[in-house]
């Protein structure tokens, strides 16, 4: 193969831009064409991104190809997801503080005239934001440096992986102002409506083709566990997405779409999609950072590669079937509500044997702890890791449930895992990232990670005590009964009795807030102020235990 | 199985995980589609009226499933609370589903009829002007808004497409039937009343000069659950058993 320094030689470069010249093309028609006011603002904001896409390939590539893409790994797009996951976390976190506060103060939060700020699309905002746009850009910027590492490979596909990066926050803008427009499906997690879906599965063939075409030219002959961890992650959301979003357009001008399925074959495939983004996107792909950067940073090789193998092909087995313990004692058949139950439960398993193995790989630098607080955060998130994947089994099984669902105990279990698990790991391997990707010695200050990891652990503690209180209280007292053998309650009276415990989450996620400015100015000013490193301080690959 | 030959050939491993991941699904939703009794022989369910449709779509537009469920789960509290466990039958014809996971609010499966429209009004316009301890959001541009209803044959023929047995006359008569539903005056009511038996046509939102969202909204929630003859629905029989 002739070496790729050559322009001719460079068919992204003429693939790509053409895509986004589609891109800009369909937004423009949509524009003028589009009898719908919500589509002619989003046709707006998409060709403003294709635009803006088209200016970032003439700058970069007009003048030749930039000489990162031509040697070594590839460290600015990582950079850059570094960037988007920190701006849109605090977006995100923001947005849920709001909304928050709006179940808290209802007097004081909402404003009749203002349709966009209520509830129910602030919502979806959020978790779109949170989920998506952090974590998605979390993901992509450690699965990019990670597989450049572990395969002593550059990254494949040219300026695929900036199409891939620019793409990707191209369709969270596109959500997350539809969200504000009233543009959704309904289908939590997958809001998004359908030309949003389409433009997202460009994306993502862009994103399998980058991570397995470097993973095919790697010069490692293993591949490390923390890539299998990526691929089911890539994979299986692929899977997922195109299942879950099948739908039926009112017409190519209309924002609506009508889902193929109804009713009860809908709700599963929702809830097959629903916990599989759980699965998938919050397990699969952050135990890849976990299977990374913990072993480097505790500078230990991985606890057990036959515990790697075992939980990661049990774990993806068994994730798929969970999805019907969302269904419990609906109108969802018993034999599925019954297997969905049954392997949630097992489930329990694979998730605390990849705990262990996250957390096992201490063994020999447990001290390292009282003096590295990146590492100490890396390993809590293992144990709230733990934590919710002990809860979670817990609350699958039907008699639980049957008091836990619709209370705010969900509320509580989903964020021990979100701000527990997956922000905490996010975080560790972000203040990893920073000094090594611009190769300084270390992070501005130690002691501001002190104040974020115990700021925020304030904060989860707060948030999940509450919702925990108020969602077993909820349940409760739904199910109340008087001596009479009436219901003891009526359903306000309990939505009263959420008050303080709102009151509490608002700020236990004030908290949680407050330390990611924290680590925000900490990055800043590592990355403006901070001293250089004399060479490359991340050693290029983990020591793994091969049998 | 030697580990080493998936841990050494990207393929074989990108195979290997897309089957793994593939029988859980396949095993539990594809059923759905063919068993008999995934869904309950019922007496009275019929599509949604196109106003209830619009309505529908507003439902969804400002996101009320986040905080209502429409599933009243088979628990003795839930029924007396809400009324008879929601069947599959009744979700029949949602594209998409509107089960809902969270109850901020309470379930709407069934509040169709439980109160008059006048305090669906004051209550979407300004929820803690009629109770109190509330936190939902206020809706009162609903009704102020014009119900664009423009597309609504186009909405109702996309859900011919996936399955509703909508006629060529409900599509050809979509905008008649949604005024005339919205305006009990109108001439349109009769025929109306003959393609959707028992819906409800009134003024819902109290102002006859036009057709407003709150006309759609409330027209859709006043029917919810209201549908099955559960006169002639019995649990036990066999076709019924799941």
């Amino acid at each position: 193969m002739p070496p790729v320094t050559d322009r001719a030689y460079r068919y992204d470069l003429a693939v790509l831009p053409a895509l986004v010249g589609a891109g800009l093309i369909a937004a423009l028609v949509e524009a003028a064409r589009s009898p719908d006011p919500a589509m002619i603002v989003q046709a707006w904001t998409f060709a403003a991104c294709m635009l803006g896409i088209g200016i970032f390939y003439l700058v970069n590539y007009g003048g030749g190809v930039p000489s990162e893409e031509t040697s070594g790994y590839r460290n600015n797009v990582v950079k850059a997801g570094v960037i988007a996951a920190m701006l849109w976390g605090i977006a995100g976190m923001l947005v849920g503080l709001i909304i928050a506060l709006q179940l808290s103060f209802p007097n004081l939060f909402y404003f009749p005239d203002l349709p966009w700020t209520n509830f129910g699309r602030l919502r979806p905002l959020h978790t779109s934001a949170v989920i998506f746009a952090f974590g998605g850009n979390v993901l992509i910027a450690t699965s990019f440096y990670v597989v450049q590492r572990t395969t002593r490979a550059s990254l494949f596909g040219g300026s695929l992986p900036w199409f891939v990066f620019w793409g990707y926050n191209a369709f969270i803008v596109l959500a997350g102002t539809g969200y504000l427009l009233g543009i959704t499906e309904s289908r939590e997690y997958a809001e998004p409506e359908w030309y949003a879906d389409i433009w997202l599965t460009v994306v993502w063939v862009g994103y399998l083709l980058v991570f397995l075409g470097t993973l095919i030219k790697r010069k490692e002959p293993h591949i490390y566990v923390a890539n299998w961890f990526y691929l089911a992650f890539i994979v299986t959301i692929a899977l997922l997405h195109l299942v879950n979003n099948l739908s039926m357009p009112v017409s190519l001008l209309s924002t609506k779409s009508v889902s193929v399925f109804s009713g009860v074959q809908d709700a599963l495939i929702q809830w097959w999609y629903g916990h599989n983004a759980v699965g998938f996107f919050l397990t699969a792909g952050f135990l890849g950072i976990m299977y990374y950067f913990i072993p480097k940073r505790a500078e230990r090789p991985i606890y057990s590669y036959r515990l790697s193998i075992v939980h990661f092909w049990t774990l993806i087995f068994i994730y798929i079937w969970a999805g019907p313990h969302h269904l419990l004692y609906t109108a969802l058949p018993d034999w599925a509500q019954t297997l969905g139950m049954t392997f949630s439960v097992i489930l329990w398993m694979p998730s605390w044997g990849g705990m262990i193995n996250g957390l096992m790989t201490l063994s020999g630098a447990w001290d390292k702890l009282r003096t590295d607080p990146v590492l100490r955060m890396l390993v809590v998130s293992v144990a709230f890791y733990g934590m919710s994947t002990f809860e979670g089994p817990v609350m699958s099984v039907r008699t639980v449930n049957a008091l836990s669902h619709y209370t705010n105990w969900t509320i509580g279990h989903v964020h021990s895992g979100a701000l527990g698990w997956v922000g905490y790991v996010s975080f560790g391997a972000l203040y990893c990232l920073v000094p090594w990707l611009w190769k300084k010695k270390q992070l501005y200050s130690n002691a501001l990670v002190e104040w974020h990891f115990w700021i925020s652990t304030l904060g989860i503690v707060l948030y999940i005590t509450s919702m925990w209180v108020a969602g077993i209280m909820q349940g409760l007292m739904w199910r109340a009964y008087n001596d009479y053998g009436f219901l003891e309650y009526s359903f306000v009276e309990t939505v009263q009795a959420m008050h303080p415990y709102y009151i509490i989450r608002a700020l236990g996620g004030a908290l949680y807030l407050a330390g990611v400015i924290v680590m925000a100015y900490n990055l800043w000013r590592t990355v403006r102020s901070g001293v250089a490193a004399s060479a490359e301080t991340a050693p290029l690959f983990v020591a793994e235990a091969v049998s | 199985m030697n580990h080493q030959v998936l841990e050494k050939n990207s393929i074989f491993l990108l195979i290997g995980i897309l089957l793994v991941v593939a029988i859980g699904g396949a095993v539990e939703i594809a059923p759905l589609f063919w068993v008999n009794g995934t869904i309950e022989k019922v007496d009275g369910m019929r599509p949604y009226t196109p106003l209830e449709l619009a309505g529908r779509d507003i439902y969804v537009r400002e996101g009320c499933y986040v905080c209502h469920s429409q599933m009243i789960r088979s628990l003795r509290d839930e029924v007396e609370r809400y009324g008879h466990y929601s069947l599959a039958a009744e979700s029949m014809y949602d594209h998409p589903f509107q089960w809902g996971s969270e109850r901020t609010g309470p379930d709407l499966a069934r509040v169709g009829g439980k109160y008059s429209d006048e305090w669906q009004r004051a209550h979407l316009a300004d929820p803690r002007s009629v109770v109190p301890e509330s936190v939902m959001p206020p809706y009162v541009f609903l009704e102020k808004t014009p119900l664009d209803y423009r597309d609504i044959a186009d909405v109702m023929r996309a859900n011919r497409t996936v399955g509703v047995s909508y006629t060529d006359a409900d599509i050809a008569n979509a905008t008649a039937d949604l005024e005339a539903q919205a305006n009990p005056d109108s001439d349109g009511v009769d025929a109306f009343k003959k393609r959707y038996p028992k819906a409800q046509a009134r003024d819902f939102d109290g102002n006859p000069k036009e057709v407003t969202e709150a006309d759609a909204l409330i027209a859709y929630l006043q029917m919810l659950g209201t549908l099955v003859d559960f006169k002639t629905y019995h649990a036990n029989t066999r076709e019924n058993r799941r």
